[in-house]
């Protein structure tokens, strides 16, 4: 009997390959002399004209092939990217060209395009690249954005691209009658995804197919084909896009097409050369997109419990130079800013900002951090205003576990009703709560005390929609071999797609868990699909295979019946053999094998190999009809899709407590806690490794990332040396976790998404432990020793000075 | 992120050597490269040769005897740190190396060459300075012996000229009854200190070198100086600045946490 | 100008691979695209990441920071020698597949070829030393928890001489594939104060 494996931390089939150095990531593909190699020369103003190119230089260098402007560009690969996601409040919507078109809008916008023998040659030539730049004012930052004294955009007033309002009740009413008000402002900065390999694109025409082949390392292989297909006027069927493996993605490889993934197909097509762009380091800080920075107001009445009665909230989001991926991070941090809690009536309301830097589109989290932090600082603030336990107060906001599904009557990111369906809040909060020893800690902070130590706790909630739609589909084909071929068409950057989904099938199949392999990301076995992001790779893809399994299945029993005579509901199928229930095992005829089903399913039957021999003994089918039936077709596989009505909402809770130091104000945690609900749990293992990795860039982006721009739009620390990505020796040595599973009722397998969730709360905990800890108010994330220390000095001079005035 | 074109030349012996670098004004050395490769990859520098002198031999010796620590320049910091000959002569040369960067830079970094490289917020360069050490140099006139408080002229600058070659470097013996301590703080571990400090005290004397507060590895003589007032005083020598990284005012502050932390060290850990 | 060209042995992985490459070139392009050996990966570049470690003359170094020309006297380990002769994961490849020691396999290279190192070194870490021992290479995906975990897992292998896992062996759901628990805690995590 084989074992179910859905909820079990089998180990992972991807990791044999890259364990041995045998992974294939776009940069490993076509190598040898033969491929050629793309630079881009980048701009290195924030914001100018384009007075005049010249690249006459360029073709002495020996080894360059060619060497693209925007003059160079015809058709619709001269139009802007496209916008992906528009939407009605989008009213200034702006794409960047592919190559600048007289204006450029940050430092590193793509201007002239170079292929050359090698890398090494291409960067040389676009050294010989001179530009004229007319210099124009740079808007950099929020607060330069919103005053507008400087555009961005010509043509765009304030720069303001986007300005949303949503409405739950009369939530400024409310405030003003409520017994208690409070206001915050918050502020986040900017960070980013900075998977370890960059972007890349590799692409290949050829002339004896007339197709063009690309791998492009992105998280939507159907996405960048449209892209290909339009820009460069080919027939979707002459282009495919295979993505191989990624090497991280947290969200910036869902924007597409990157300049790069449409000029290195352009560059491959008009030489007849394979040619390759890896983006290098410096290249994905300044050109490739980044999150996070939003200034946010909010206003709170509420009642005695600390019970909201109305929230109000405005926020300025910078999107950055242009707006391809549309509103949908400061939609989410809109939408998703609830979390748990009851509002009673809300209202918010944002403004999405140009400025002179790098676009914006979702990481990991997507606007969540953002409304997770402004939330549960607002909690935090009651609780302390009205002097009760943070957690307490939380918990007077919940919705019950009664209450699902909940609809916040709000818009959500795709379009459908913010409406959860399931989740425990209490539970969660309850097991967190001893998880960190909530109770206990204020002894601990005694003790602590009593060493001169300062230490602090903080907690935050979050509630996450994942699995967003529109679809996925899948594909599962048994061979003869009985060996199960499975193909999803969205991509896989590190999540183990391959073996839960491998799991799923041998689960619903009844094949052996080694008999299973996936495809993801390669148009040519799915065209149809949209992309891995938002958390909905198990979800979506997921419940597609579960539905793909259960047709082929259907068929499995159908044939075998026929074959052995028996009625479908008396089969069974373990380790690839169809039986019939009770039967003896070693009856003759009371079983018959995948592969053979798989013969026996496809009439045209030559004799190649011993399973097609041992067919022979079974007699199927209809003599008197025609050998495929009208509703059947010939071979053993299932399609489906997998189409929800909305969103499914995971939720969870993290606990921080970290240490101040008195003299140097550096931070450190003693420990972090996480309770998690993602709906059922396909692979344990995998789960809490995402929780892992997710806890380890929210303290990235708590207390070491930033982009730290100067006034006149340049990145200062666009490296690893400056941009303090963490190091073990940064994060929390040892992150204990919990789960609670309410499973969701809309997909097949109730499973919630669990990508993200380990981020989301960062910035809300550690503010939350560090005010704590120090007894100043944390507005403003990320926090460095730095500033801390100067919080303290500020705090300590107010203090001063009142103090001063109190003595008479 | 290539570097730019440059020739190449591997000689065999010293001579060969400081020949090649006396024939091209755009030449430059190749040691263990870990500062000088990445600068080269961003094209910040783009020498028109480099001399790759990994293969002359006899230059990866360490030495040490009762009057200090000689390293050649092709030691590893590794090999140094590991050192127990050297660790007994003076500490404060692996304290401080245990704190460059992380253990895989120091496999192939050389401490001769951290100390040309000249950077005031690296390790080395304070040390030596602190220590009263000294460079030998060859060029095409012969050896020379440069003091290390004549080494360092500026900003990543030091007065080797263009066509001369750092063969080792000598620190001075720890003296009897003395005591050295060394300590930093960094945003990550193994990141470029956002200050660091390193302690001499003998008997009377107190000297600190500070690392990332100066354009210039800096020591201060705060002999006499009350241990309340050590990091103050020592301000006053000093001129920390803001980065993306800490204010000026932060820098000030660990410059004053640290000087009292190494300074405390020092004289526990004397001999 | 046509630029100067160095006839250079590469011994990598005890094979010896005659390239022609201009002195700029660097270790890491010269082993992934020269050799074809794409295991080592290219992360930053600058020497910070630690993706495209690998070993040289047994010690651990930043290929992105060596030109190939500097290597012609030096015996080179990658990733893909790392494996046993007979295909067979070594122990600190082992302990990742156990431990969940990877997610995108990116940074995962630099990670066992330093680990590799570090355990001949100090063949029984403590977990402080385990840690330090993956100190200066940069994780994305991970958090770093698991791959802790796979460095004294790994020790544990290599000290047991555990019997490895045939790659022609299909994984056993029932019992071997499932995923390494740690058997005492220990180190598992820092309480209070801890």
């Amino acid at each position: 009997m084989t074992t179910k494996l859905m909820g079990q931390a089998v180990q992972r089939v991807e990791d044999q390959r890259f364990l041995r150095g045998q992974g294939r990531y776009v940069d490993d593909v076509a190598l040898g002399t033969a491929t050629l190699h793309a630079a881009v020369l980048r701009s290195p103003h924030a914001h100018a004209r384009i007075v005049d190119i010249d690249v006459s230089e360029v073709l002495d260098v020996e080894g360059v092939h060619a060497v693209w402007t925007y003059d160079d560009l015809e058709g619709p690969m001269a139009e802007p990217l496209p916008l992906l996601i528009p939407h009605p409040a989008l009213t200034h919507g702006r794409t960047q060209y592919a190559l600048a078109n007289g204006e450029v809008n940050y430092v590193g916008e793509a201007v002239a395009f170079v292929v050359a023998d090698d890398r090494y040659v291409a960067e040389d030539a676009v050294d010989r690249i001179r530009v004229d730049y007319e210099l124009l004012p740079p808007v950099v930052g929020i607060p330069a954005a919103r005053a507008a004294e400087r555009l961005v955009h010509d043509d765009v007033p304030g720069n303001v691209g986007a300005r949303l309002e949503q409405n739950v009740g009369d939530a400024r009413a409310a405030i003003a009658a409520a017994p208690h008000r409070l206001a915050l402002d918050l502020t986040v900065e900017r960070s980013a995804c900075q998977p370890m390999e960059g972007r890349g694109t590799v692409a290949r025409w050829d002339p004896d197919l007339n197709r063009l082949q690309a791998w492009t390392s992105t998280q939507t292989s159907t996405g960048v084909r449209a892209a290909i297909a339009v820009k460069l006027g080919l027939d979707l069927g002459q282009v495919d896009v295979i993505t191989p493996d990624v090497g991280g993605g947290f969200g910036v490889k869902i924007n597409h097409p990157w300049p790069e993934e449409l000029l290195v197909p352009l560059a491959a097509k008009t030489l007849g050369r394979t040619v390759k762009f890896t983006e290098d380091r410096r290249e994905h800080f300044i050109s490739t997109a980044h999150e996070r920075g939003q200034e946010q107001h909010i206003e709170v009445g509420f009642d005695d419990d600390g019970r909201l009665l109305g929230l109000d909230v405005e926020f300025w989001h910078d999107h950055g130079a242009y707006t391809p991926y549309g509103l949908i991070v400061p939609i989410i941090t809109s939408t998703q800013l609830l979390g748990p809690y009851k509002p009673r009536s809300y209202r918010v309301v944002f403004e999405s900002l140009y400025t002179n830097t790098v676009m914006v589109t979702p990481y990991r989290g997507a606007g969540r951090p953002q409304g997770c932090y402004a939330m549960e600082r607002t909690m935090d603030a009651i609780a302390s205003y009205l002097g009760k336990d943070r957690a307490e107060v939380r918990a007077a906001n919940f919705i019950q576990p009664d209450e699902f599904p909940y609809d916040h009557g709000l818009v959500f990111q795709d379009g459908r009703e913010l409406e959860y369906d399931s989740g425990d809040y209490p539970a969660s909060l309850e097991k967190l709560k001893t998880l960190v020893g909530w109770d206990e800690f204020p002894q601990f902070r005694a003790e602590m005390a009593a060493q001169g130590r300062r230490v602090g706790i903080g907690l935050a909630c979050y509630v996450e929609g994942t699995g967003v739609g529109p679809y996925e589909g899948a594909h599962v084909h048994i061979e003869t071999s009985g060996k199960v071929k499975v193909a999803t068409g969205l991509t896989t950057q590190g999540q183990g797609h391959a073996t839960v989904f491998a799991q799923l099938v041998a689960d619903e199949l009844g094949v052996r868990f080694e008999d299973v392999e996936v495809v993801t990301g390669d148009t040519r076995r799915m065209p149809y699909a949209v992309g891995t992001f938002a958390s909905r790779a198990a979800v979506m893809s997921g419940s597609a295979i579960h539905l793909a399994a259960k047709r082929a299945k259907e068929k499995v029993l159908k044939i075998a019946a026929d074959a052995l005579e028996v009625d479908e509901k008396d089969l069974q199928i373990a380790d690839g053999v169809v039986s019939v229930k009770g039967a003896p095992p070693d009856s003759v005829g009371a079983s018959i094998d995948l592969g053979t089903v798989s013969v026996l399913s496809n009439p045209l039957r030559y004799a190649f190999d011993e399973a097609s021999k041992a067919a022979t003994q079974f007699q199927v089918g209809d003599p008197g009809k025609p050998p495929v039936a009208e509703d059947d077709e010939p071979g053993l596989e299932g399609r489906d899709f997998y189409s929800p009505e909305r969103a499914t909402f995971a939720s969870g809770m993290h606990a921080v407590i970290v240490e101040t130091d008195p003299e140097t104000a550096e931070i450190s945690i003693l420990k972090y806690a996480v309770v998690h609900d993602c709906g059922n749990l396909i692979n344990p293992m995998i789960v809490e490794g995402q929780i892992h990795g997710g806890v380890a860039q929210g303290v990235g982006g708590a207390l070491y990332e930033r982009m730290a721009y100067d006034e006149s739009g340049q990145l200062l620390n666009a490296s690893f040396m400056d941009f303090l990505m963490p190091y073990v020796t940064e994060v929390p040595d040892g992150i204990d976790i919990d789960h609670v599973e309410t499973p969701s009722p809309l997909n097949p397998l109730g499973i919630k998404g669990a990508g993200e969730a380990g981020v989301i709360p960062s910035a809300a905990v550690f503010a939350a432990a560090i005010e704590d800890a120090e007894g100043i108010p944390i507005t403003a994330m990320p926090i460095s020793p730095s500033d801390l220390f100067a919080l303290r000095r500020s705090v300590g001079q107010a203090r001063d000075q009142s103090d001063a005035k109190e003595r008479p | 992120m290539k570097p730019a074109p440059f020739a190449y030349r591997r000689p065999g012996s010293l001579a060969d050597a400081v020949a090649a670098l006396a024939g091209d004004a755009g030449a430059k050395v190749l040691a263990g490269g870990q500062s000088l490769v990445p600068l080269l990859s961003m094209r910040l520098a783009a020498p028109s040769m480099l001399v790759d002198i990994n293969a002359i031999p006899g230059l990866d010796t360490i030495t040490a005897d009762d009057i200090g620590v000689t390293v050649g320049a092709l030691a590893r910091h590794a090999d140094v740190l590991a050192s127990d000959d050297v660790r007994r002569v003076q500490p404060l040369v692996p304290m401080a190396l245990s704190r460059v960067a992380h253990a895989t830079i120091r496999n192939r970094g050389t401490t001769v060459g951290s100390l040309v490289h000249a950077d005031a917020a690296a390790e080395m360069p304070v040390v030596l300075t602190l220590l009263g050490g000294s460079l030998e140099v060859v060029g095409p006139s012969g050896s020379r012996t440069v003091p290390a408080h004549e080494l360092y002229v500026g900003p990543l600058e030091c007065c080797l000229h263009h066509d001369e070659i750092a063969v080792s470097a000598f620190f001075p013996a720890l003296a009897p009854g003395a005591g050295v301590a060394f300590d930093e703080i960094a945003r990550r571990h193994g990141d470029y200190a956002l200050v660091g400090a390193a302690a001499l005290v003998d008997g009377d004397s107190v000297k600190v070198g500070y690392l990332s507060v100066a354009d210039v590895p800096t020591v201060v003589d705060l002999s006499g100086v009350p241990d309340d007032r050590l990091g103050d005083v020592a301000l006053e020598h000093l001129d920390p600045a803001d980065d993306v990284h800490a204010t000026a005012d932060y820098r000030a502050q660990l410059v004053r946490v640290l000087t009292a932390r190494v300074v405390r060290s020092a004289r526990e850990g004397t001999r | 100008m046509t630029e100067e060209r160095h006839d250079v042995v590469l011994t990598v992985n005890g094979t010896a691979h005659p390239v022609r490459v201009p002195g700029r070139r660097l270790l890491s392009d010269a082993l992934r695209h020269d050799l074809g050996l794409t295991g080592t990966h290219v992360g930053c570049e600058h020497g910070v990441c630690g993706a495209c470690t690998v070993l040289v003359d047994g010690r651990p170094v930043r290929s992105c920071l060596m030109f190939a020309v500097s290597a012609q006297d030096s015996e080179i380990t990658t990733v893909e020698g790392l494996t046993g002769s007979d295909g067979s994961l070594g122990p600190v490849q082992q302990a990742f597949l156990e431990c969940h020691g990877l997610q995108c396999g990116f940074c995962t290279p630099g990670f066992l070829t330093t680990i590799t190192a570090g355990l001949r070194d100090n063949p029984s870490p403590t977990h402080e030393e385990a840690r330090d021992m993956v100190a200066g290479n940069l994780c994305r995906c991970t958090g770093y928890q698991n791959i802790v975990k796979a460095v004294e897992r790994a020790a544990e292998l290599a000290r047991d001489g555990a019997p490895r896992v045939h790659p022609a062996d299909p994984p056993e759901p029932e019992s071997g594939q499932l995923a390494y628990e740690e058997r005492d805690d220990d180190n598992a995590s820092t309480g209070l104060g801890g």
